[in-house]
């Protein structure tokens, strides 16, 4: 029983300790972030390693996503002879929720996945400590260009998930199930309001950004620098980031939409 | 006498529950070559770690240049780096940057030299340790030998006045070895840097040190020139300088009794 009792209290002090770990992490960062700008070059670099290179997973799933959508969308409207609203039903939903919500997912998986092993590996190879011995901050040099990165990136790839998916559910809906074009565009158009639905699905992306660099990137350099240690680090950060965004998007859907 | 670079008075650390250090005083002189050398498991890493602020004591006080590292503020810290060049045991190199850009890297980062002089100085430093013509390569294309030689070249990239190796000869061919030992003597002599070696290769270390701290279970256990130590009157010492497997220093790591613990059959501990 004593045992228990003291198992529990050492993993909730454990998390707690993490937890001030983490956002002690996060105000080192902001307070790295002045300096980070006036190097523009560290920033772009990243943007490629942790942007572009998504951008390839992101246009697949998005289209994807957006053509499943429109076959199962079709199929349901059909019997209500609603399929007119075809067009509205796959923005909304992927303007709204899945956009924002499996990109991030997506994102997690491809790139914060690949920035936690990097930046654990450093830290396993004594670079980032190589790093401040010679004077270099490693928080403002590695990781706060990573974190602007994702923190930018995610948004685009969002809505760009978004943009691809609606094109999807078209091709499907419209070129092969034969919704009238005009009704699909002219009824989205209608329905789809730009402050209510857009806005808030990009805010939503935009929180999912930085929860996701932030987790990715603390996980990194706390993680333990051995390879088990790494490994585990990496796979906390896709569970706990998967966690964290579905786990906010219901605040902020409840938020924003909720009456 | 002239003020010490490196000053300890007293130093406790510790990692979790085990004491590492238990009130150590130590004196680094400038110009210097200090050797300290214990067993592995010393701390003598931690101990570099401490005096380049990247851990805390416990208690105690390192002045580096008479600041005291222990009270120094972030920037301070990173101030006072700037004057220190650190060799680490893995090398620490940059693994997506090459040879050439490694040593580049400091310069960089801390001045604003034009890019010819840049070019110029990483070209001196990477002569000095005989890899000018390896400085296209990868990190990864190097062997042990030529990726510590890289560190140095990179240590020594803002001319610090004092370098600390972090066991500079471990896991080197002889070749490599001998030449390590030559490039940290002759850098030091011909750079006027004061130098601190921790390791625990005997030979090689007691060759170039001018003096020898000897570290063992968080203290000092004896300090003073090589030729002075090796007529240590110290069993320790002898045993440690001398290499023999057992002595003071026992061979076991501390046990049950080796007939009970066998008699003890599948039973667990």
């Amino acid at each position: 029983m004593l045992d228990v009792l003291q198992n529990l209290g050492r993993v909730t002090l454990g998390f707690f300790q993490r937890l001030g770990r983490g956002h002690l992490f996060l105000l080192q960062i902001f307070a790295t972030i002045p300096g980070v700008l006036l190097r523009p070059r560290l920033v772009l670099t990243q943007l490629y390693a942790v942007g572009v290179l998504t951008l390839l997973i992101i246009l697949v799933s998005g289209l994807f996503v957006g053509m499943v959508m429109g076959l199962q969308g079709y199929n349901t409207l059909v019997d209500f002879g609603a399929e007119d609203s075809l067009g509205v039903m796959v923005a909304l939903s992927l303007v709204r929720e899945l956009g924002p919500v499996v990109a991030a997912l997506l994102f997690a998986g491809r790139a914060g996945s690949a920035l936690t092993a990097e930046i654990g590996l450093m830290k396993a190879t004594e670079q980032l400590s190589g790093m401040e011995m010679m004077a270099v901050d490693p928080i403002q040099r590695v990781v706060a260009p990573r974190f602007l990165a994702a923190f930018i990136s995610l948004p685009l790839l969002a809505v760009i998930f978004s943009a691809i998916g609606v094109y999807g559910g078209y091709f499907v809906g419209v070129d092969l199930l034969g919704v009238d074009d005009g009704a699909f565009w002219a009824q989205m158009q209608d329905k789809v309001d730009l402050r209510g639905d857009v806005y808030n699905g990009v805010i939503k992306s935009v929180v999912f950004g930085f929860v996701a660099g932030w987790i990715a990137l603390f996980e990194g350099y706390d993680a333990v620098p051995t390879a088990a240690g790494v490994s585990r680090a990496t796979t906390r950060t896709v569970v706990h980031t998967s966690l964290a965004v579905l786990g906010l998007d219901f605040v902020l859907t409840a938020l924003m939409f909720g009456e | 006498m002239t003020e010490p670079v490196v000053q300890i008075r007293g130093l406790q650390f510790a990692h979790g529950e085990r004491m590492i250090f238990d009130g150590i005083d130590l004196d680094i002189a400038p110009g210097r070559v200090t050797a300290i050398m214990g067993p592995s498991g010393t701390g003598k890493t931690t101990l570099l770690k401490l005096i380049g602020g990247q851990l805390r004591p416990l208690s105690g006080s390192i002045r580096v240049y008479g600041e005291e590292v222990t009270q120094l503020s972030r920037k301070g810290l990173y101030q006072l780096r700037k004057c220190m060049g650190m060799l680490f045991q893995s090398g620490a190199l940059l693994t997506d940057i090459n040879v050439f850009e490694n040593v580049a890297y400091p310069m960089r980062e801390h001045t604003r030299l034009p890019k010819a002089l840049i070019r110029d100085l990483v070209l001196m430093k990477l002569q000095a340790v005989g890899l000018r013509g390896a400085s296209t390569l990868m990190p990864s294309e190097l062997s042990g030998g030529m990726a510590r030689r890289v560190a140095l070249a990179r240590a020594i990239a803002l001319d610090p006045s004092m370098v600390m190796y972090d066991e500079p000869f471990t896991g080197q061919d002889p070749i490599s070895m001998g030449i390590l030992v030559k490039l940290i003597r002759e850098l030091n002599d011909a750079l006027g840097m004061t130098s601190i070696v921790v390791s625990h290769d005997v030979r090689e270390t007691a060759a170039i040190a001018d003096y020898i701290y000897l570290l063992s279970q968080g203290k000092v256990i004896e300090h003073g020139k090589p030729e002075a130590l090796r007529d240590s009157s110290l069993e320790w010492s002898r045993q440690f300088l001398e290499g023999r497997p057992d002595g003071p220093a026992a061979f076991h790591y501390p046990a049950p009794d080796f007939r009970d613990d066998l008699l003890r059959g599948g039973q667990s501990k």
